[in-house]
């Protein structure tokens, strides 16, 4: 088995096909995306490759270092960062394809007119375990 | 309380409530939770018979669990609140078990989860938190396990080779967690082999001993990777390359070579080297021809061809590598090994940071990377 991130991007990632925002929905059709995506994460955890599932509050700030003896320094937070993390799925599946299928199931998540999202998703593998025997 | 010798009575355990009649996963639930309740309650109170304890607790978990059931159905039990009387064995139960849960149905995955379960005794909370995930989803992919395997027979015979697949995946793959998964798996393997007389089962114990002899050499301090030509080799456990040495020179003695010990032969060579000088490339590059010529694999191939470096110097190992795909997992660190040792330091350094842009795990890209910075810090002078 291999772990899998599913990233999902606020900003950053190409355009979804369905490209209206949340908050132009309907109440309805928001609902019927939430249920969707518990839906999904129930029946992950029923095949046994669910891991762990997390959303962003989408305020973010930029923290560094600013020499001995002085406070971080702190930029932002910002309205228009390029690439902003809503959220993420941590999957643990049989293969690199089966990640992609899965990815493509969420992607499908019902948006404005209750029709799908096709929204971009960003799959990115987790570094496996050290095997034992080596040469 | 000894955790070894609860483990070892599960599978036996499983096998006396199917003989009672019960059917496989509803007995190894009803083990499972009286292993539970075992760890719970054991250290305080010690039962004088601990296998009689386990097959009672169990026993009255699979009833209750079956009333259970049947008043959900509105429909009788079916099976006798009295045990049957006749509880000899009339086939090696445990065995049976490694063949079911090893079973050619199961993914790979869900063979080394049930195996761990079933034959290892280990809790569900213990393989989650050794694969790193939650219980629910590890107890999900274990009753999914048992659905796919519930008509298989538990008296069908099985296929050794499967059942070694899995038990090698447990020691090679295994997260380093609480429970250490590499013990575990020769504490199986070591099981089976006193089961079974099969060569092949005696090449993969004796391949995981060798290999585990090496464990303390292997990671420095820091827990960095230490490649086997720089290991200080005065920590390698002799005792285990002992046994290793001995179970696999029986193994071979019985003239039907396999992959398992073919690899444990390349083990065993470096175990008798008492420094990486004094390695013998040339028998070790003779037991690659073999495991070539046995399982066919471009990965041992690549591996040949770095021990033809070895044996023959880097340019008859570059020679070896021409005709494999450069997409083969460690390729480019084979090549920048190779390049390297033939004096092509540029090549090497480059090869070194494509190999380690492709590692498969972090302690490699680590060390792969400390390589290109090494070359190209040389480079730079």
């Amino acid at each position: 088995m291999a772990k899998y991130l599913l990233l999902k991007h606020y900003r950053g990632a190409p355009a979804s096909v369905n490209d209206v925002p949340m908050d132009q929905w309907t109440p309805e059709e928001f609902s019927a995306h939430v249920q969707y995506m518990r839906d999904f994460a129930a029946r992950l955890e029923s095949t046994g490759e669910f891991v762990e599932s997390h959303e962003l509050s989408p305020e973010g700030t930029f923290v560094r270092y600013d020499g001995e003896g002085r406070p971080p320094v702190t930029d932002g937070p910002f309205a228009e960062t390029k690439d902003l993390i809503a959220g993420w799925m941590v999957i643990d599946v049989e293969s690199y394809e089966r990640a992609l299928e899965l990815a493509g199931e969420l992607s499908a998540a019902p948006g404005a007119g209750g029709k799908p999202i096709h929204e971009w998703l960003e799959v990115r593998p987790f570094y496996g375990v050290t095997p034992t025997a080596t040469e | 309380m000894d955790q070894a010798l609860l483990r070892a009575l599960i599978p036996t355990v499983i096998g006396v409530l199917v003989r009672r009649g019960a059917d496989f996963a509803a007995a190894e639930d009803a083990v499972q939770e009286a292993l539970v309740e075992a760890i719970r309650v054991w250290p305080e109170n010690p039962p004088r018979d601990p296998k009689g304890w386990l097959v009672t607790v169990a026993w009255r978990k699979f009833l209750d669990a079956a009333r259970a059931e049947a008043s959900r159905r509105q429909r009788e039990v079916r099976v006798d609140a009295e045990p049957l009387p006749g509880e000899g064995e009339a086939v090696d139960d445990t065995l049976q078990l490694y063949f079911l849960c090893a079973h050619p149905s199961l993914t790979p995955a869900s063979a080394v989860a049930l195996t761990l379960r079933a034959v290892g005794g280990l809790t569900t909370r213990q393989i989650a938190q050794a694969y790193l995930v939650p219980e629910a989803t590890m107890a999900q992919r274990i009753s999914r396990a048992k659905r796919t395997v519930s008509s298989v027979r538990f008296t069908q015979p099985g296929d050794v080779g499967t059942v070694l697949r899995v038990l090698y995946l447990v020691f090679n793959e295994g997260y380093s967690g609480d429970v250490d998964l590499a013990g575990e798996a020769i504490r199986l393997t070591r099981q089976l082999a006193a089961r079974i007389h099969h060569e092949e089962v005696a090449g993969l114990l004796a391949l995981m001993l060798l290999h585990h002899a090496r464990r303390p050499a292997r990671t420095a301090p820091d827990g960095s990777l230490v490649p086997l030509a720089e290991q200080d080799r005065s920590l390698w456990d002799t005792r285990l390359i002992t046994e290793g040495v001995d179970v696999l020179q029986a193994a071979l003695a019985r003239d039907r070579l396999g992959e398992f010990q073919a690899q444990a032969a390349i083990a065993a060579l470096h175990a008798d080297a008492r420094t990486a000088e004094e390695t013998d490339w040339v028998q070790i590059v003779e037991w690659y021809d073999e495991l070539v010529r046995i399982t066919g694999s471009p990965v041992a191939r690549l591996n040949r061809a770095v021990a033809v470096g070895e044996a023959d110097g880097a340019r008859a190992g570059l020679a070896a590598l021409e005709g494999l795909d450069p997409a083969l997992p460690r390729y480019s660190a084979a090549a920048a090994y190779l390049h390297e040792r033939d004096g092509d330091l540029v090549t090497a350094a480059r090869l070194y940071a494509e190999a380690a842009r492709a590692a498969p795990n972090l302690a490699e890209r680590e060390h792969l990377t400390r390589q290109a910075a090494r070359l190209n810090t040389g480079l730079r002078r």
